[in-house]
């Protein structure tokens, strides 16, 4: 099979910092090459390249033989290649067909005059909706679809513009294992038609599933590559991390007590199903689980975010009802929402301002609850300190301009503050860099050591594996698997994960 | 080293009290009387109670709500005050402790009127755009019905003087607004509440989870904005001694415009009351300086509009240099 992309030595620096050393590599024709390496180990960046995001600054990109420098976005479109993100860009205001055309609205039969041709359009949307198998009216509105449904509108309009690669940015995060299932049908199809593709994850099960070829990236530089079949997946993480897996935990040490936190019969129709577990106190209590598992929406409930139907929470033996967000800080919840920068921030207020705002209440003195200014910068002091954020000033700079894992351990230590008896964290480690995660697994460790019950949900099974001391899994709503540290299973779990147990 | 000093200027929070320094210099210049003690006496009592009001719109504005009902809120405990102590038939005119009660039920009115924006705002989660400006409506509407159009004179002294008398030359009505706009910002700037006002205007999801009672919070800001308007009413109603329908019906831009001019953010989560200060002071001088050299009332609002635009593109300009700083 031909090369139908290649890579030759290719350079590029963001001011003093070189992001790729020297990247080699090929996309074959009609196959799959899956792109791998950790957060900030230059996969977007090199893929940007390709979509005239910015040029590169040595080296050559050869497409179909000949040398490709787009400058533009619009360029690499007219070369064929198109992009699918994790975040999709489509407009969901629109109908599907109105997505699919955007770029070139079929036009009616009067010559000059800017009328498009509705009809026209919607022939054409069927077939290629088709395609990828999507049974869909093409005038629904896209946020009207579900995720999957979206994501396969978003291939069909890269095959409506003709596209010869396709790039995949983590495509499956927000799937179903269904709609994930789906689209590895899709993709396989459309191998098979000659499409070339470059298919960029961090679950790399669908990697080995899918790519022919694997390109191993770590700090900018090419580690390894060739045939999947050549890297197996034990030579591959140490490969990707660039140390062995022991390293990438801290030393547990932790003294398990009693049961701090219990969970009965809990149910929302459509959400959660007859869930029940208890959590003690020094315990870490992993929760895993596919995407739309039902993980985040427990957690909500949990913390009084969204109500339930039927069931008992218990803190500490005392029976919680009518829950809400305050009435459960105030008995000793803590709760680290998935998403830090829409629900857990105040991007454009202080760090030291953050990291007070749940402790605002106990550091309010008098009927006019005024603020004890040095209560507070004793206690922003002892958490900016001990978390080790990285800012020159904590009381001018803003949020925003933190990294990804000084922002989350703003989050963290704002309710670190609070010492809580339950933390529930939900994907404390999305989106930050290897150290910072280090940072934050050792922060959780700390805290199970004091003596807090930690449920700690994520979808990186690694970290549950090296974090936690006992693992629930969930499907579809219901607890469907339980495993202590003694009988971690990955295989096991993944089975419970999705409803084979 | 000039461009570093300009530099600060423009990334200072004091931007609009130099603008205003500057602003007159440049029109003492040109027309004299404006410098002179008996017109800048005149600047000052003028100001009061759009300064007074505007802070309480600030408050509002700094939880990323808008509060547009507040000066038919003005309007109609003008009238009510009015209609219930005035010498012509007045229910509580002549009755001993009149002029509180009067004063009480003002501020019930206002209270109550604030009272249900903000649950209307929170409970019902309807725009406050949409629930003020209804609530604007019908409350001016009901203002011009309850008094059929009329104004209302002959009211007592004890009920003018806070808008009308001074000692020592200071007006009553200084006293009153400054201080309260010095409790309203160091209930801002020092409390629990005005964290949470800060917190809920930044973002309102993220301070839900960390506990803020934010619809608590957001009942209490319209609250905070009427009740300004009530004490604007008393201010304005004794100012004139006469009780109107349509008082304070063409300040609502002033109060937005101070507002917005001084800085505060209309996203919210970005405000103070100092600003507001310095956002009326120079309002107040465009609209008297104007006047003086004799633009009509349109040309004036034309140039207003223009300064406030101005403003807003200068904060807009402010905040990419405070970005690129940080």
């Amino acid at each position: 099979m031909s090369a139908i992309l290649e890579y030759r030595e290719i350079s590029k620096r963001f001011f003093d910092v070189e992001v790729l050393k020297n990247v080699s590599f090929t996309l074959r024709q009609g196959t799959v090459l899956g792109l791998v390496g950790e957060n900030g180990a230059g996969k977007s960046t090199l893929m940007n390249l390709l979509g005239g995001v910015f040029p590169y600054d040595s080296g050559e990109i050869l497409l179909n033989g000949k040398k490709y420098a787009p400058r533009h976005p619009k360029e690499a479109l007219g070369h064929q290649i198109a992009f699918i993100h994790q975040e999709l860009n489509l407009f969901t205001n629109l109908s599907v067909m109105e997505n699919l055309f955007l770029h070139d609205f079929p036009k009616a039969g009067i010559p000059g005059l800017p009328f498009i041709s509705r009809s026209k359009m919607r022939r054409k949307a069927m077939e290629v909706l088709e395609t990828v198998d999507l049974s869909v009216s093409p005038d629904m509105p896209v946020e009207k679809l579900s995720q999957g449904e979206r994501q396969l509108v978003e291939i069909a309009k890269a095959l409506n513009q003709n596209a010869k690669i396709i790039i995949f940015d983590e495509p499956t995060t927000s799937l179903t294992a269904r709609e994930t299932e789906k689209l590895f049908e899709i993709i396989e199809r459309l191998k098979k038609s000659g499409i070339s593709m470059i298919y960029i994850s961090h679950i790399l099960s669908d990697i080995y599933r899918l790519c022919d070829d694997l390109v191993v990236l770590r700090d900018g530089e090419v580690v390894a590559r060739g045939a999947s079949a050549d890297i197996p997946v034990d030579r591959l993480i140490p490969l990707m991390v660039g140390r062995t897996m022991n390293q990438m935990f801290p030393t547990r040490e932790h003294e398990i007590g009693e049961v701090v936190f219990e969970v009965k019969n809990l149910n929302q129709p459509g959400i959660v199903k007859d869930i029940r577990f208890q959590v003690r106190a020094g315990e870490v209590v992993g929760i895993s689980g596919l995407m739309g598992s039902g993980r985040s929406e427990l957690a909500r409930i949990l913390f009084g975010l969204d109500p339930y139907e039927s069931g008992e929470i218990r803190l500490k033996g005392e029976k919680l009802e009518r829950l809400s967000p305050r009435a459960c800080i105030e008995r000793g919840m803590a709760f680290l929402t998935e998403n830090r920068r829409e629900e857990g921030l105040l991007l454009d207020q202080s760090i030291s301002e953050n990291l007070a705002l749940v402790n605002l209440p106990d550091l309010a003195k008098g009927w006019i609850k005024k603020i004890s200014r040095a209560e507070l910068k004793t206690k922003v002091e002892e958490i900016f300190g001990a978390f080790r954020i990285a800012s020159h000033d904590p009381y001018r700079q803003t949020v925003r301009t933190l990294s990804g894992g000084n922002q989350q351990k703003v989050v963290i230590g704002k309710w670190v503050i609070n010492e809580p008896t339950l933390f529930i964290l939900d994907e404390p480690t999305r989106g930050i860099d290897v150290g910072a995660k280090y940072d934050v697994y050792s922060i959780i460790n700390q805290l199970a050591k004091n003596g807090t019950a930690v449920i700690m949900i994520s979808s990186e099974l690694e970290e549950l594996l090296g974090m936690c001391d006992r693992i629930l899994v969930m499907h579809a709503g219901e607890l469907t698997g339980e495993f202590d540290r003694a009988s971690f299973d990955r295989e096991n779990i993944l089975r419970a994960a999705l409803g084979e147990a | 080293m000039l461009r570093k000093t300009i530099r600060r200027i423009f990334a200072s929070e004091y931007l609009v009290l130099y603008l205003c320094l500057v602003y007159f210099a440049v029109m003492a210049f040109i027309e004299p009387i404006f410098a002179t003690g008996e017109n800048m006496a005149n600047i000052f009592a003028n100001m009061l109670p759009l300064l007074i009001i505007a802070a309480g719109q600030t408050v509002v504005l700094i939880t990323g709500g808008i509060d547009l009902s507040v000066t038919s809120i003005v309007a109609v405990c003008s009238i009510v005050g009015a209609s219930l102590i005035t010498a012509d038939g007045g229910v509580l005119s002549g009755v001993p402790l009149g002029v509180p009660l009067t004063f009480a039920a003002m501020f019930l009115i206002g209270i109550i009127l604030g009272w249900f924006n903000g649950v209307a705002i929170t409970k019902f989660g309807m725009p406050p755009f949409i629930v003020t400006l209804t609530m604007m409506m019908g409350v001016s509407g009901f203002a011009i019905w309850y008094s059929r159009s009329l104004p209302i004179y002959n009211l007592p002294d004890a009920f003018v003087m806070f808008g009308r008398d001074s000692v020592f030359f200071i007006p009553y009505a200084a006293f009153i607004v400054f201080i309260i706009l010095w409790i309203l910002h160091l209930v801002l700037s020092r409390t629990l509440f005005g964290r949470w006002v800060y917190a809920v205007g930044m973002n309102a999801k993220a301070a839900r989870i960390s506990g803020v009672p934010v619809h608590r919070t957001i009942i209490r800001v319209y609250i905070i904005s009427a009740v300004c308007g009530v004490i604007g009413a008393i201010l304005l109603t004794g100012r004139l001694e006469t009780g109107s329908p349509v008082m304070a019906r063409n300040m609502f831009l002033d109060v937005v415009g101070a507002a917005v001019l001084g800085g505060t953010s209309l996203f919210g989560g970005k405000g103070k009351i100092v600003w507001t200060v310095f956002g009326v002071l120079f309002i107040t001088l465009i609209d008297n300086s104007l006047n003086l050299i004799g633009m009509s009332y349109f040309t004036i609002m034309i140039v207003k509009g223009a300064i406030i635009l101005l403003a807003a593109f200068i904060d807009a300009i402010r905040n990419r240099l405070l970005a690129v700083r940080a």
